[in-house]
């Protein structure tokens, strides 16, 4: 049960254009690229919330923890599954300490009248608060709504309705407002259109794949202990399988854990035998895996 | 563009480029609402309006809502700025095999020779519909098929359902313990009865893959009319999308109420109607962009198909397994099964029906009725 933060934080300084936000994300260890810094200056400057679409394994969940990084705000996390219902994602009462409350005040018998008990009962504390609730109660903060394309439509439809105005009335309690928007970034991995009057409230962006330098810079920045060599032999047979048309391309999460891999066995470079052996770190599905196999793999991983 | 101008630009002007390019950008089939406008205005008052690169990216940030828009996007602002959009495009191997793959189809297939077959006497039928039920739609004349049009506006497709994750009160099943409580403290915590709840069922979401290929065109209309039945009866768990030479997705043109003005909406989107057919490439499109990702997972799918494949049909059986591991269950409907002595001897039919639940056919009014039945089961 989190509670509002007792203590103002300081004035935030936001980045004044969208350089100096890619300069503040790259010192986090997010190094996004023209169209995501900008698209994320913008979220911050319009106070719009930012949809962010593409495959698995890009970064969109990274941004969030990057951007909550660099303007110092909270971050709250909700994560989206069909079924989700406002009481996981709002607040709840929590019933049993208020029933606690009810007997302990029966037990010392005090003679407090009902009415002053009753509106006891809908006191704060008893409040259990939701990521929304607690992104809005913790203004500023980061929101971020992980894969709104796995909840179902209803939900879909009760987001809008608090992204529009960032209130949220508790009929027991009042009115929450947040002071000041938060962020929001919302994910989805597009296993289902997202409603056009959600992603209307939202700047939408379409995150790719890196292009090879970047993704080189990305293993080097995130994995220090990994040889440039190998980071450059990891990124361009990353790119090659995802140029295959694979099931499931592998994202630069993939990537991240293979370079670990091969840095854990102690490779310092990337040949077709230590490649075989870890390519359970980029391949999740056997067909992807068969399919790799049965190309010559020294077109695949040879060449440094 | 604006940045050709040395003075700064004033507002009129940016209001008015920007308003200007929202036009083309509908003409190339972006969506661009009044409101998406109005925040691009927004976007570029924060960014620089002279440079091209933030003008982009405050237009493909605000006005576009899915990857399909980004290509079209892009060919708008080169269009509408006169510059290179700053994104190269991706997809530009893709749109020249879809060109190459529009060929005419090759004589192998049938369909020219089907109205020669001679039509069953049914002259001493009993009602002229109950006649029309069980005829094969291929060999109708043009009054029958009017006819027909309306007797399809009563068929009623019910969708099969399944259990959700939501629960909804019941009198029997699982113990509602925060119901229970809730109800417990207006009785000053005495628990009086107990609150249940369980499962509420959902429709499961029913996929239909309709062949629009030459070889299906005496069924194709019929068929798109049964899946407009279908999506006005469920809108929200119901996908139509056509297959040809390359995969279109309809179900937003499905969704209009008038079934002539659905179906002429449908006819203006799919790019390859009366074309050959690929149904293993397409069917590997479909499950690249929708299926693995969520449509077709646990869905009823249905492909209304003839299974003629110009490619091998190697890819085929693969990819009907692969629909086979995502899918709840799968009904192949093929119109020629209606035919006396039909036997799915095609290399098409004989690759994908080892991944086939239900093999129905779908040639009358009659046999869709069926097929609806098949579907609310399967």
């Amino acid at each position: 049960m989190s509670q509002p933060t007792a203590t103002p934080r300081p004035a935030e300084v936001l980045p004044a254009d969208p350089k100096a936000l890619a300069v503040a994300l790259e010192a986090t260890g997010y190094l996004p690229d023209e169209g995501l810094t900008t698209a994320a200056y913008l979220a911050l400057a319009m106070g719009r919330p930012l949809f962010l679409e593409g495959e698995a394994g890009v970064g969109k969940t990274a941004l969030a923890h990057a951007l909550a990084e660099v303007t110092g705000r909270p971050m709250y996390r909700l994560q989206c599954y069909e079924g989700l219902e406002a009481s996981q994602a709002l607040y709840d009462w929590d019933f049993g300490r208020q029933l606690l409350h009810l007997r302990a005040a029966e037990a010392a018998g005090s003679g407090a009248d009902t009415a002053t008990l009753e509106a006891g009962l809908y006191d704060r504390r008893f409040l259990l608060a939701r990521p929304l609730l607690q992104a809005l109660e913790d203004a500023p903060s980061v929101l971020l709504v992980d894969e709104i394309d796995r909840a179902d439509d209803e939900f879909e439809a009760f987001l809008l309705e608090l992204l529009s105005d960032f209130t949220i009335s508790i009929p027991e309690l009042g009115t929450i407002r947040a002071t000041t928007p938060p962020l929001v970034v919302l994910t989805s991995n597009r296993t289902r259109e997202v409603h056009d009057a959600l992603k209307r409230r939202c700047l939408y962006h379409w995150l790719e794949h890196p292009d090879f330098e970047r993704e080189v810079a990305i293993l080097r920045q995130r994995l220090p202990q990994v040889t440039e060599d190998l980071a450059r032999q990891v990124a361009r047979a990353t790119a090659k399988l995802r140029s295959l048309d694979l099931l499931k391309p592998p994202g630069i999460a993939e990537a991240m854990d293979w370079a670990t891999a091969l840095h854990t066995l102690g490779a310092r470079e990337l040949d077709p035998e230590t490649a075989a052996r870890t390519l359970g770190a980029v391949l999740k599905y056997r067909e992807d895996t068969d399919r790799v196999h049965a190309l010559t793999r020294g077109a695949l991983f040879g060449g440094g | 563009m604006a940045a050709e101008a040395t003075a700064p630009p004033r507002q009129r002007d940016v209001v008015d480029v920007v308003l200007g390019f929202a036009r083309t950008l509908r003409h190339a089939g972006v969506g661009a609402s009044p409101d998406r406008v109005e925040a691009m205005l927004t976007a570029v008052a924060h960014l620089r309006v002279l440079d091209p690169t933030d003008v982009y990216w405050s237009g493909r940030l605000t006005l576009c809502a899915s990857p399909d828009d980004l290509d079209r996007y892009d060919a708008a602002f080169a269009a509408y700025f006169a510059g290179e959009a700053p994104r190269r495009p991706q997809s530009s191997a893709q749109q020249e095999q879809r060109m190459a793959e529009s060929a005419p189809l090759s004589a192998s297939d049938e369909g020219a020779g089907e109205d020669s077959e001679e039509a069953p006497d049914l002259k001493a039928a009993a009602s002229e519909s109950e006649v029309l039920r069980h005829r094969d739609v291929s060999e109708l004349s043009i009054a029958e098929r009017d006819q027909l049009r309306r007797l399809f506006a009563l068929l009623v497709p019910a969708a099969p359902m399944r259990p959700s994750r939501r629960r909804r009160p019941d009198l029997h099943g699982q113990v509602h313990m925060a119901r229970t409580i809730r109800h417990a403290l207006r009785d000053g915590g005495e628990i009086t009865s107990l609150a249940r709840r369980r499962a509420r069922p959902r429709p499961r979401r029913v996929v239909l893959l309709v062949d629009v290929s030459g070889s299906m065109s005496p069924y194709a209309d019929a068929l798109l009319r049964f899946a407009h039945a279908a999506v006005r009866a469920r809108p929200a768990s119901t996908e139509v999308f056509t297959i040809g030479t390359r995969l279109t997705r309809v179900t937003r043109e499905m969704r209009l109420r008038d079934p002539d003005k659905a179906l002429a909406a449908s006819g203006h989107a799919i790019p390859d109607w009366s074309g050959g057919t690929r149904i293993g490439e397409v069917l590997k499109a479909f499950l690249d962009r929708w299926g693995q990702r969520g449509t077709a997972r646990g869905a009823v799918v249905v492909v209304c198909s003839d299974g003629w494949e110009r490619g091998g049909t190697e890819l085929l059986g693969e990819q009907m397994t692969r629909l086979h591991r995502l899918a709840h269950s799968v009904v192949w409907v093929n119109p020629h099964k209606g035919r006396v002595g039909y036997q799915p001897l095609t290399g098409g039919m004989q690759a994908a029906l080892p991944a086939v639940d239900h093999f129905v056919a779908g040639h009358s009014l009659a046999a869709f009725e069926q097929l609806a039945g098949v579907i609310e089961r399967a």
